[in-house]
């Protein structure tokens, strides 16, 4: 294998159940080093696809390689490929360092070797004092260090990990979300990740690939997915946002997203982007730290806008969150630093305003449904999701 | 729960009644055999009279019985390795495996629980008579396996299904093969399920009598079937003095089952 041979290459994976395809043509392709989450609600393929790369299932169609090795007939012990479990999987009736000793035994590693590396382990997540703890007398932290210790003391071509740190509590969370990052860099691990958590994929990995409906619907860093979503499911998935769905219309040279009566300019360039273009319906998607909010009679500087009655201002420490409805009821969400001038009350009568260059446009396939006129339809995520740390 | 004194409610009162009048009426027919080993008369008779130890000094001077005992002894050891052996087996293809046909295999391997324990004795003394395995050791043992078998399955098939299935894919995902992730993580993990099958196996051969009576001869008997002889014919207290023996014995095996379940892992 030579330094550029990607750690791992997923073409055209399939796998059906019965009826129900649960992953539906993946291409993945891991740099060795990366961190890469595997992100996505529940049934959307994520943790099928870990599962075929560990090879507890194979796939119907496609191929998995492996430092450039084709993996589809090769059994799960043969793949040296280290897995973590959501609940753990420590072995019960052996202590943390004979768990951890385990695939060294199955290496045949001497014994001496062995008991060094345990002990590396060991002190690599912090537990140096544990090794002699059966896993029911570890804590549910300490047994997911234990199964980390495990699936790395063998340095395994890939570390494929399973909503680990799903059955801990916040803080817990946390904290164990940057032991593992250490752990990965200090190792220099190619990591495949599987979560459900946003909040927990843009802390942790290089890249992102956002599963839906058994397909990568979007592959990319953190920024790549917030800032230029391709679709509206990425758009809507990852972080909050406000939507505005209409249809495109070149007029001279600007691009401009149609809503009955209204009208909005958009970036000309996007007419290039896959699935977009004059005549095609598309949503116009901006977060909501980009939104301001001005009075409804300052005067138009040109800028994109729309009216709205704010409905709720939100004191949140360091930012402030106003809620507001359209003209037809529809919710919208702005943030704003503290401090941000304007002193809105419930009840307020006001524009919402957005430069150009902060929209991003997005195709939208369900966006045919003819609208009354004069009704702009400006749609939020929900509010309490979760937003990135950026 | 309830305040201090709950139990002593008259509906606690009449459960604890009906409780113990249950117990009672399932163990006493057995309990009474002990006094009656003890007893200075010369038949099998309640109430027993007087004390001695006499039946049992009998008992170990008879060869018949002591042959009886390790005849038994035997059988029910054997009958506990091959049942154990093939029924952790059976347990493992039933529970894990995906096989047409899984429902039938598992319905019949468990029938021996349902059908009458006489037919099954006729069948096994037809099909011997054919075979010529009837009053040998190994056809009495294969047939009391047969018997056994079920309990096995039950036993570790329950603690299988409740085993985490991911510890086996971690096993994998750590380089252990099939064979190695079974002897090194499955086995450790379904033992305590293994050992009560076997000690179930086991007492399902030590007091088994009616196929045992089709499959012995006068050359070679087990102890229950000893016993059922000695009662048709004389009725000498010494069988009852054998009956408290075989009760120690089982009773004393079905306590290792109770500590050995208790060791079941929770997870």
């Amino acid at each position: 294998m030579t330094a550029d041979t990607p750690a791992l290459v997923l073409g055209g994976v399939r796998k059906r159940f019965g009826e129900f395809t649960a992953v539906d043509g993946v291409d993945l392709e891991v740099r060795r080093g990366e961190f890469i989450t595997l992100l996505g609600p529940s049934g959307s393929g994520k943790t099928t696809t870990l599962r075929m790369i560990a090879g507890f299932l194979t796939q119907d169609e496609g191929s998995i390689r492996i430092a450039g090795e084709e993996m589809t007939r090769v059994p799960p012990y043969r793949r040296d490929v280290g897995m973590v479990f959501q609940n753990y999987a420590l072995f019960p009736h052996m202590t943390a360092a004979q768990n951890i000793a385990f695939p060294l035994q199955m290496r045949n590693v001497g014994h001496d070797e062995r008991r060094l590396r345990v002990a590396e382990a060991l002190e690599l997540v912090k537990l140096a004092s544990f090794g002699d703890r059966y896993p029911r007398q570890l804590s549910g932290g300490q047994q997911q260090r234990i199964a980390l210790a495990r699936a790395i003391v063998f340095r395994p071509r890939l570390l494929l990990m399973d909503e680990p740190l799903g059955a801990l509590d916040k803080k817990l969370r946390e904290a164990l979300q940057l032991e593992i990052l250490r752990i990965s860099r200090q190792l220099e691990s190619t990591v495949v990740y599987v979560t459900h958590d946003q909040e927990e994929a843009l802390v942790m990995s290089d890249r992102i690939a956002i599963f839906d409906k058994g397909q990568i619907q979007q592959l990319g860093t953190g920024e790549d997915l917030y800032e230029r979503p391709t679709s509206v499911f990425v758009a809507d998935f990852v972080g909050e946002s406000n939507m505005l769905r209409g249809r495109l219309e070149r007029d001279g040279d600007g691009m401009w997203l149609h809503r009955g009566a209204w009208r909005w300019q958009v970036d000309p360039t996007i007419a290039g982007a896959p699935g977009l273009g004059d005549g095609v319906a598309a949503a116009l998607v901006v977060r909501p730290e980009h939104l301001r909010v001005v009075a409804i009679d300052a005067p138009k500087d040109g800028a994109n806008g729309v009216d709205a009655a704010v409905t709720e201002v939100l004191y949140l420490g360091p930012t402030r969150k106003i809620e507001l409805a359209l003209p037809d009821g529809v919710a919208a969400v702005v943030r704003q630093p503290a401090g941000t001038e304007g002193d809105w009350r419930p009840g307020d009568r006001v524009r919402l305003e957005w430069s150009v260059d902060r929209a991003v446009v997005v195709p939208d396939p369900a966006g045919d449904a003819p609208v009354a006129p004069d009704t702009p339809q400006l749609e939020a995520t929900p509010p309490d999701a979760p937003r990135p740390a950026a | 729960m309830g305040e201090a004194g709950s139990w002593r409610s008259p509906h606690r009162l009449a459960l604890l009644a009906l409780g113990v009048a249950t117990v009672i009426f399932l163990v006493g027919p057995m309990l009474v055999v002990i006094p009656m080993s003890f007893t200075g008369a010369k038949i099998l008779s309640w109430p027993p009279v007087g004390f001695s130890f006499q039946w049992y000094a009998k008992m170990l001077e008879d060869p018949q019985w002591s042959r009886g005992f390790l005849n038994s002894m035997q059988v029910a050891t054997l009958t506990a390795i091959v049942s154990t052996i093939l029924g952790t087996l059976a347990a493992l293809g039933i529970v894990r495996g995906r096989f047409p046909g899984k429902g039938i295999a598992n319905a019949l391997i468990l029938s021996p629980l349902i059908v009458p324990v006489i037919i099954i004795a006729i069948g096994f003394f037809a099909f011997y008579s054919i075979t010529r395995l009837t009053g040998s050791l190994p056809g009495l043992v294969l047939a009391h396996t047969a018997l056994a078998v079920p309990f096995v399955v039950i036993n570790v098939g329950t603690v299988l299904r409740t085993m985490d299935r991911n510890l086996e894919l971690a096993a994998a995902s750590l380089g252990a093969d099939p064979v190695r992730t079974f002897w090194r993580v499955t086995f450790p993990i379904i033992l305590p399920g293994v050992f009560a099958g076997a000690l179930f196996a086991f007492i399902t051969s030590w007091d088994e009598v009616v196929v045992s009576i089709f499959m012995t001869s006068t050359r070679f008997r087990t102890l229950p079937v000893e016993m059922w002889e000695q009662v048709r014919q004389v009725v000498d207290p010494t069988v009852a003095a054998v009956a408290t023996v075989v009760m120690v014995v089982t009773t004393t095996l079905l306590l290792f089952v109770l500590v050995a379940r208790r060791r079941v892992p929770v997870r």
